[in-house]
């Protein structure tokens, strides 16, 4: 029944958004108010596809195996929790949580752009509904997530158990939250440049959904991280996977973006980089959706492997990206030269540089990700680029970046110079002294290594004081650039210092070495809901005599049959102490894998910190400096 | 001019691209597991199906014979599709069928049987899954061939006619 509900909802949304396109064309001409009708369209539109989605996620609380997608992906004895998160842990209901938030977002905008032309609202609106419109076909005719079977099965087939995860329940509504969220600047970009509409008001109000989506991919990237983290078992937190690489790509150029944004709100200028990042903000998120929904690359993201789904994605995304190369080339004028006179010591010119180091960035994983994909095509060779090609190209090019972060927002808009900042000469020399005092005590590359960390550590004093002496002046670049530079700092700590120990023990077993002591104690197994757990108990006593207890656990799932291994970690504010175990085959061994990670706890709060730091620029309504 | 030069190489490039990725659609590279085929078969011992009966791997393959291990449930609608396979391979003098009854309630795998015929010369039930995991099956069905104690054919998911005839190949 509620199937049913929901699928016919689906094509009521997909009719309201035919009449929303009537209605808004027949509109466009006439003087005075937006239509009424075209935001209770909208509305309406929202409404079903709400509808829709409840229906959906009644079908997998009821378990209703009439229904294909919850026959493949959900099963009686799963939690009630994951049947509900099951609803977006698949291809299809994942489509439908990309309109719910398609729709969301273009309601939310057109309530309050009340104040702007109304050209321009009906014009996104516009931009918007050929999106939804898009994904409207695109779930109907490919990815229908109610698909009736018959005869109804009595068993669902399961969900992922890697995927029966709370980080990972919440990584995709948030993750989409952001990806869709650019949906909107997107169609904002393209009807501002056709109405020649591109002013310091339009980049007040977009720098609003710009700050919006922003905070909540940075949220998604980091819930996903952390999950990779304790889940994978590798004790990494990022791996320069394909699938991290899609959604770190759309970040880069949306934080770009917000930079721009800053500089045309106050100066009008950099207009041709605001609309270009727009789109590529926006594209990227789809190219992602597309690389990893069509299996070109494979990875957990990977839910079907339809090539029709690839196809239509593919085509979709061109006629997106072509229709914005048509905006862009046939509407956009070049801006009068005259402003964009830049002083070579100012914050224009620093924001230029940080475009470019972050454009570099950008094309590095751009390319390391679809690099081998390129290749295969072309040669039939498969290669796959792991994290030392990331290192090599990114590492370097930090180095001036960071110090590039710490001395552009001293500057001064239009022209500056190098008045009353003799603190910084002091910082830098502490922070050579420091990582010096740091590298000289581990057998690791000196020269790059003291550099690296003391452009870390200049950057993390100088954010450090500013957020001391700035107060509440441009807060929300405080936090969010002290975030940024604890990141850093913790994450190369983090590598310097993270410690590693693998060996195969018995129950009852011990392994010993310099530092610490390894015991094996006991077994336990225990009957789970949906898996069988055997959670081993170790002691770990290290040189100082004290002991921690570490409990990781093997889950083998009944439905679908996996074994996961769930690490068991023990955190506090300095170090990680991190094991995992897994099965050796036909043998009494298991393979014991302990890491002490120090900071990682650090790298958590400090994406929390830039996040906080968006999330305090939105909420401001003065402009900041 | 200069507009229309961007214009253009821009178009070129994304019609690049997309050709790329049009063409990559075509093979999807789907992860296959390493089938680890030369193996020698695990050893263990299972309760025999509906009864307590307790036999080992070396009773079972004691034979210089071709043994097809073959892991099957009732719910597991895959099973049902390549019963009839197993059933048709049933005529093979020189082969006996092995079933594993993984995680299985007995009274709809015993009707199961009923249904659609038992090919299996012995069955062993796995009702925690154990044995699956020993044999390191990444799911039901999955079918092993092997000779002299040593996997020499792994078939993940159901058999079909392809797979019997080649079956048939290695026997003769």
């Amino acid at each position: 029944m509620a199937s049913l509900i929901g699928s016919y909802s689906l094509i009521f949304g997909l009719g309201c958004s035919v009449l929303i396109i009537f209605f808004s064309v027949k509109d466009f001409n006439k003087s005075g108010n937006l239509n009424s009708k075209v935001i209770s369209f909208t509305f309406l539109q929202l409404f079903f596809i709400v509808v829709s989605f409840f229906g959906l996620i009644l079908s997998f609380v009821n378990s209703d195996f009439s229904n294909e997608t919850v026959f493949n992906h959900s099963h009686t004895t799963k939690p009630l929790f994951y049947k509900i998160t099951g609803t977006w842990g698949n291809h299809e209901g994942s489509l439908l949580l990309w309109l719910l938030v398609l729709t969301l977002f273009i309601f939310l905008f057109l309530l309050s752009s009340k104040k702007e032309p109304k050209k321009y609202r009906i014009l996104t609106l516009l931009f918007q509904q050929v999106i939804i419109f898009g994904f409207f076909i695109f779930v109907i005719k490919t990815s229908n997530p109610f698909s009736y079977i018959f005869p109804i099965p009595t068993e669902g087939l399961g969900l992922n158990p890697i995927l029966q995860d709370p980080a990972l329940a919440i990584h995709p509504p948030i993750l989409y939250l952001g990806y869709v969220g650019s949906s909107i600047i997107f169609s904002s970009v393209l009807a501002a440049t056709t109405l020649n509409y591109i002013t310091k008001q339009w980049a007040k109000d977009i720098k609003k959904w710009i700050l919006v989506s922003w905070i909540f991919l940075t949220l998604g990237i980091l819930l996903g991280s952390i999950w990779a983290y304790y889940e994978l078992g590798w004790g990494g937190f990022w791996f320069w996977d394909p699938v991290e690489n899609v959604s770190l790509m759309p970040w880069l150029a949306l934080t770009t973006l917000l930079h721009c944004i800053l500089v045309l709100e106050k100066r009008l200028i950099l207009t041709s980089w605001v609309i270009i990042l727009s789109i590529a903000t926006f594209t990227l998120s789809m190219c992602g959706t597309f690389l990893v929904r069509s299996g070109i690359l494979n990875s957990v993201h990977t839910f079907a492997n339809d090539p029709e789904r690839g196809l239509f994605i593919l085509i979709f995304l061109f006629c997106l990206i072509f229709l914005s190369f048509f905006v862009f080339f046939f509407f956009h004028k070049i801006e009068n030269r005259n402003t964009s006179n830049f002083f070579w010591l100012s914050k224009e010119t620093s924001i230029l540089i940080n475009n470019w180091f972050m454009m570099y960035f950008l094309s590095v994983v751009l390319i390391g990700t679809i690099y081998p994909i390129f290749l295969e095509v072309i040669s039939s060779e498969k290669i796959s680029v792991g994290p030392p090609f990331y290192n090599k190209l990114i590492i370097p090019f930090l180095i001036p970046f960071l110090f590039a972060i710490a001395i552009g927002p001293k500057l001064n808009w239009i022209k500056s110079d190098f008045k009353n900042k003799k603190y910084l000469l002091l910082f830098l020399i502490v922070s050579l002294i420091l990582s010096i005092f740091i590298v000289k005590n581990f057998k690791i590359d000196f020269l790059l290594n003291t550099i690296l960390i003391t452009s870390a550590f200049f950057l993390f004093f100088v954010t450090l004081r500013d957020l001391i002496v700035r107060q509440f002046t441009n807060l929300s670049q405080s936090v969010a650039h002290f975030g940024f530079s604890l990141l850093i700092l913790s994450i190369l700590l983090n590598n310097i210092f993270s410690t590693e120990i693998i060996t195969n023990l018995k129950i009852g077993e011990t392994f010993q070495s310099e530092k610490l002591k390894i015991n094996f104690e006991s077994l336990e197994h225990a009957d789970k809901q949906n898996y069988k757990s055997l959670v081993g108990k170790f002691s770990i006593e290290s040189f100082d005599g004290k002991v921690v207890v570490l409990n990781p656990e093997l889950r083998i799932y009944n439905q679908p049959n996996i074994i996961t291994s769930e690490a068991d970690i023990k955190t506090n504010l300095l170090t990680d102490k991190f094991i995992t175990m897994n099965i050796v085959h036909n043998q009494d061994y298991f393979n014991i894998r302990y890491q002490t990670k120090p900071y990682m706890v650090w790298i958590w709060i400090s994406v929390l910190l830039i996040s906080c730091g968006g999330l305090i620029s939105f909420l401001r309504k003065k402009y900041e400096k | 001019m200069k507009n229309n030069f961007f214009l253009i190489l821009t178009t070129i490039i994304f019609s690049l691209i997309f050709y790329v990725f049009y063409k990559s659609l075509q093979n999807p590279n789907i992860y296959k597991p390493n089938i680890e085929t030369g193996k020698k078969i695990p050893n263990f011992e299972a309760k025999i199906f509906g009864t307590d009966t307790i036999i080992s791997s070396d009773e079972i393959f004691k034979n210089n014979k071709y043994y097809l291990v073959n892991i099957w449930a009732s719910w597991c609608a895959p099973c049902r599709v390549e019963h009839p396979l197993l059933m048709e391979l049933t005529s093979q003098e020189d082969l006996e069928i092995i079933g594993i009854n993984y995680k299985d309630n007995i009274l709809n795998a015993k009707k199961f049987l009923k249904e659609l015929n038992n090919p299996y010369n012995i069955i062993i039930s796995d009702k925690n899954g154990i044995l699956g995991i020993e044999w390191g099956a990444y799911g039901v069905p999955e079918t092993f061939l092997i000779y002299n104690n040593r996997i020499i054919k792994k078939i993940i998911g159901p058999l079909n006619e392809s797979f019997i005839i080649e079956i048939n190949e290695l026997i003769k």
